[in-house]
């Protein structure tokens, strides 16, 4: 059967029907069916997360004070994210300012973050969806240093002998056996497309990146005191200052940790710089044909925006925020995270219930309701315990299905992107336009930024933008640190409302982030200086929820529709769109895996 | 001192490192373990206690160049509910791999083969850990019976120290010392000012609690 959705997207489930479950290389447990035509052409998609999430409901009844220690725990990955999130939401919530050196430190420990979890989310988790580490065996360093010199030729690592190394390495390695993310690989794909010494290139700069991402890792230890989960407090940070303090242990931050915080920046900007923007051009140029994924980006877009350079002035955000709809770049609506009108989540299609009469509502997060309510359709296959097939017309999936306005967006990276490209921020229009020039260079196309950014490709692309621009603003956020600090100004934290007393009966507020996935907001009510409600939507809830009361398909599910795949059996391409939104699903679901299988279980019926 | 070598560039430092999503409830037996260490002794250097939560890659650099490194975990051991194991050496990845459990296994063996890929690895690895009874109790502690074993595996520790690195810990005056995990989520705060059942749902999903089981 064909149908329409009211959002623009034809889906057709008579194809046959593959089944990925889990979907590996990602973090939580999500699955994934799709139908395919008689061409292998994707024409139906249905995302599914596999695990509850009870993050909410266990923060009923605790200290508001302490929420940003518990959601720190929620997984390993965006820790620093949502503790932000919720110290936000608190301040919010209580009128709480916090002072200059609070706010800039905040934010360069959320670039640091941000930074850290695109070049690891490239690296470590995306790449193999392009890169063959085994067909880099084959390559001829000499032809990697070559291409190293013409992609990037400030790098300084370019030498053959550097790469003949790194390939006796690997070889080791790889007949070794021991290594698991070489190890389970559709390595005999044909839709593999790298030359053996771009291959090389890539391999040789993952483990580049491995030796530098725990170096960045270390000014999180200084700023947030405590690693590996960083301390946040609600008022500012938890650090002092004393500039000619001595470097003992838990000592306030002084000169000598602050020019280290500085070389580390630095060292970050020339790695976005020379390698990783470099090799994401490199590697989607030998793609360039490749040009599907782009789903709800070319239409919906959506960001809260963040990192303002001056506290509390949203004009002043370097990621301006807002919604695109109808893919028309011209009009930006102002998004209002506080009106109940705007961002809503559904649960027709969710696993969770609203009430009798209520299965079509959308609910506004301060409202939010998180009861479990796991029912599969009647034309589900299998058992309850054992999903053979799910039933994408009735609930299918442990994410709800936020939207803006009633429309279904997709947030992150790229849609910050076409936001900041589309308001003209200069930066961002000038970083685009060099990047495409690059590209289009490398791969003899003309490709426009309206043509190339709603693709797979573009979102990776954007990711990596973001970390440079990230590592620019983090320059910047520095020296407006040292510069508050040589004025005289030492506070780092606003007790003044520290004390629960000095509350209102009543209060509730909204924390906004724009987290490494996207959007992140955390909706908290206070009653009687407890919490009554809690509720976070997260990036990956609004790019991986289930459809919604009028049939609008979220953006991983548009993302994979009109996708041709090689091999049915060998799921390459539906890996490479669903890994370039860094889906996280253990917040939109929960840290619960099951059995860690590491291959995806495919399954064509 | 430089801040590299306070940070974790020091050659021969030995790291107790409890890990595990202390979210749910079991699981949270290597972080709860180190957690009791801390409170009731001090351990002279090179001896350093982490609590590790589920921080994968986050992990590298406190990680590298060890001397030993003793790892704290609630794993599947295909053992009856609440027993204590020990694996030592190359048998510590194989162990952690074998049956996952929980996301954080996934992530820590790949560190652990991260290391090594990178010439990095601890020169000694032991695992001290525990069969957990249950971990669908979401928001919960730990049950009784595994709670029960935090003492005895402290104690495996201690000795382990002992006997592989000659390192002796002095038990604290009174317990409460250092305060290895955020206050708000120590073990004693969280276990008790728990909500109540009837408000927050404690269970998963059964499908994937069906396969944990099967």
């Amino acid at each position: 059967m064909t149908i329409q959705t009211a959002n623009g997207f034809s889906l057709d489930n008579t194809g046959r029907r593959i089944i990925v479950d889990p979907l590996t290389r990602i973090e939580g447990h999500m699955r994934c069916e799709v139908n395919v035509d008689a061409d292998n052409i994707i024409r139906n998609a249905v995302s599914t997360g596999t695990m509850w999430r009870g993050l909410e409901v266990i923060l009923k009844g605790r200290d508001p004070r302490d929420a940003w220690a518990f959601v720190e725990r929620i997984c390993g990955v965006c820790t620093g994210c949502h503790a932000l999130a919720s110290v936000r939401a608190v301040e919010d919530a209580l009128d709480i300012r916090v002072p200059t050196n609070a706010f800039l430190i905040r934010q360069i420990m959320a670039k640091i973050l941000a930074w850290h979890d695109h070049v690891v989310h490239f690296y470590h988790l995306h790449a193999l969806d392009w890169v063959n580490p085994v067909n880099a065996l084959k390559a001829d360093p000499r032809a990697t240093s070559a291409l190293q010199q013409a992609v990037s030729p400030n790098h300084p690592k370019s030498s053959p002998g550097y790469f003949r190394d790194v390939q006796n390495r690997l070889k080791k390695f790889v007949e070794s056996g021991q290594l698991g993310i070489f190890k389970n690989g559709y390595w005999d794909s044909k839709a593999y497309l790298l030359p053996p010494e771009a291959d090389l290139m890539a391999v040789t700069h993952y483990l580049e990146a491995l030796d530098f991402q725990k170096e960045i890792v270390k000014v999180h230890t200084i700023l947030g005191g405590k690693n590996p989960h960083p301390n946040y407090m609600v008022g500012g940070v938890p650090c002092a200052i004393n500039i000619d303090g001595d470097m003992a242990a838990g000592a306030p931050l002084n000169m000598e940790r602050l020019n280290f915080i500085q070389q580390k920046i630095q060292d970050a900007f020339t790695f976005s710089q020379n390698v990783y923007v470099p090799d994401v051009l490199a590697v989607a140029s030998y793609y360039k044909d490749w040009t599907y994924g782009g789903g709800l980006a070319a239409t919906n877009v959506m960001d809260y925006g963040d990192f303002p350079t001056v506290q509390g002035d949203k004009s002043t955000d370097r990621f301006p925020g807002g919604a695109i709809i109808g893919g028309n770049w011209d009009e930006i609506h102002p998004v209002d995270a506080r009106d109940p009108q705007q961002v809503q989540e559904f649960v027709t299609h969710s696993w969770y219930d609203y009430g009798k009469g209520r299965e079509d509502i959308g609910l506004h997060p301060w409202d939010g309701v998180t009861d479990p309510h796991f029912e599969l359709g009647a034309g589900a296959k299998g058992s309850r315990t054992n999903i053979v097939e799910i039933d994408e017309s009735a609930r299918y999936s442990w994410v709800k299905a936020p939207r803006w306005r009633g429309n279904a967006c997709e947030v992150g990276p790229l849609a910050r992107y076409i936001l900041a490209y589309s308001k003209g921020v200069p930066y961002v229009r000038a970083q685009v336009d060099d990047a495409l020039g690059r590209f289009n260079s490398l791969a003899g196309t003309s490709l426009t930024p309206r043509q190339a950014l709603p693709s797979t490709i573009g979102r990776t692309l954007a990711r990596a933008l973001e970390a440079h621009y990230c590592a620019q603003q983090l320059l910047d956020d520095y020296d407006a640190l040292i510069t508050n600090i040589r004025n005289g100004d030492l506070a780092t934290a606003n007790v003044s409302k520290w004390d629960p007393s000095t509350w209102p009966k009543e209060a509730k507020g909204v924390g906004l982030v724009a987290a490494p996935r996207g959007g992140l907001g955390h909706w908290i009510r206070i009653r009687d200086g407890r919490i009554e409600n809690y509720q976070c939507v997260v990036p990956s809830t609004w790019n991986g929820g289930p459809r919604d009361a009028k049939g609008n398909i979220g953006a991983f599910e548009a993302s994979l529709l009109g996708t041709p795949m090689v091999n049915p059996e060998q799921p390459v391409e539906i890996l490479r769109t669903l890994h370039s939104f860094d889906p996280c699903m253990a917040c939109a679901t929960h840290v619960m895996a099951p059995d860690g299988e590491e291959l995806a279980r495919v399954t064509v019926r | 001192m430089t801040i590299d070598q306070q940070e974790g560039g020091t050659v021969g430092r030995v790291l107790v490192l409890g890990i595990g999503n202390i979210l749910w409830a079991d699981e949270g037996f290597g972080v709860r373990t180190v957690e009791y260490l801390a409170a009731r002794y001090e351990f002279p250097a090179p001896v350093e206690l982490m609590d590790g939560g589920t921080q994968g890659l986050y992990l590298l650099p406190h990680l590298e160049d060890l001397a030993g490194l003793v790892i704290v975990d609630a794993l599947d051991f295909g053992l009856p509910p609440a027993t204590v194991h020990e694996v030592h050496g190359a048998d510590v990845p194989a162990t952690i791999g074998a049956r996952k459990m929980s996301l954080h296994q996934t992530g820590f063996q790949e560190v652990l083969a991260l290391l090594d890929l990178r010439g990095h690895a601890p020169r000694r690895v032991s695992l001290v850990g525990v069969q957990p009874v249950t971990m669908k109790d979401y928001g919960g502690g730990l049950t009784p019976e595994v709670a029960a074993r935090v003492e005895p595996v402290a104690r495996a520790v201690l000795d382990l120290l002992a006997r592989d690195y000659g390192v002796v810990a002095r038990a604290r005056p009174a317990p409460g010392g250092e305060t290895l995990v955020t206050p708000a989520v120590a073990r004693t705060p969280y276990e008790t000012g728990r909500p109540d059942a009837a408000v927050a749902c404690r269970y998963g999903d059964e499908r994937v609690l069906a396969r944990m089981e099967g």
